[in-house]
């Protein structure tokens, strides 16, 4: 039995979709951080999945950026839900209602 | 058959780690599962022979970005278990069900038909199943995508600069307006 490329590309498009449900279903900010961290892994595997069938180097390069994008936005991110949550502790994202723009 | 074991052993890790990081109420629980899903991906990389990936996948997202989690939460202890049941909004956990069964039907589907026969051009940057994997990533990330890569450490600048602005403290201009006030 032979693993091809479709079972990581399968267990990619699982880490997605259920990284995408947590993010709906969830308020807690700091866990929807984590659920989109989850939708980036089910990408990254799905890179290497690809650079590995395609035998190109370019794949992983890319899976290294998203890797520092993502490194990024969890520090700006949690920046924020820090600013947010000492000034009102206990915020979720349903508060965002209050804003009323 | 080695393969497919270490793949499914590999891939039960993952699935359990994120539906563990959507279903745990508390926020320490989550970041302790989606330790479990890097780690999972982590082997899924070592297992497509991306050695480098692999290590980095464990050195900068569990070592790091986890860590950073578990600071925050623990800094702000927002460690109490929070309710699933209660939502403000009506029908969000529908459409969030709408939405799983409906990506996860595009995608499958996407994956079925044209998943198998993949086409493009072979090996435009070097082959990635070779032994120097590490060499071969190193020469496509410093010759192909040189500009790409300085403008990561810009961003990583930009991103510091980012956090530092937001996690200062905006008391230490407030209180002296205060002050000015009660004077006059």
């Amino acid at each position: 039995m032979d693993v091809t490329t479709g079972w990581y590309l399968v267990l990619g498009a699982l880490l997605f979709v259920i990284g995408g449900t947590g993010l709906l279903i969830r308020r807690n900010p700091l866990v929807m951080l984590m659920c989109v961290e989850l939708m980036l892994n089910g990408v990254n595997l799905s890179l290497v999945a690809f650079a590995q069938r395609l035998d190109d180097i370019g794949g992983q390069t890319v899976v290294f950026f998203v890797l520092v994008v993502a490194a990024a936005e969890v520090v700006v991110g949690l920046g924020l839900v820090v600013a947010i949550l000492r000034r009102r502790p206990g915020t979720t994202a349903d508060d965002l209602s209050t804003l009323r723009g | 058959m080695v393969d497919a074991l270490v793949f499914f052993i590999a891939a039960g890790v993952c699935l359990t780690g994120a539906l563990g990081v959507i279903l745990a109420r508390n926020p320490v629980h989550s970041a302790l599962m989606l330790v479990m899903t890097l780690f999972g991906i982590a082997v899924q990389f070592v297992a497509q022979e991306a050695h480098f990936l692999a290590a980095v996948q464990v050195i900068v997202y569990a070592g790091a970005i986890v860590v950073l989690f578990l600071f925050v939460i623990m800094l702000l202890g927002v460690d109490r278990a929070q309710d699933l049941e209660l939502s403000i909004l009506p029908g969000q956990r529908w459409a969030a069900l709408v939405f799983g069964a409906g990506s996860l039907l595009v995608l499958g589907s996407l994956i079925v038909v044209v998943g198998e026969p993949v086409t493009g051009a072979k090996s435009v940057g070097g082959s990635a199943s070779t032994a120097e994997n590490v060499r071969l990533l190193a020469r496509s990330l410093f010759s192909d995508h040189v500009y790409a890569f300085e403008l990561t450490s810009l961003l990583l600048v930009i991103a510091v600069i980012g956090a530092v602005v937001l996690a200062r403290k905006p008391s230490q201009s407030e209180p002296p307006l205060v002050e000015e006030r009660g004077e006059n």
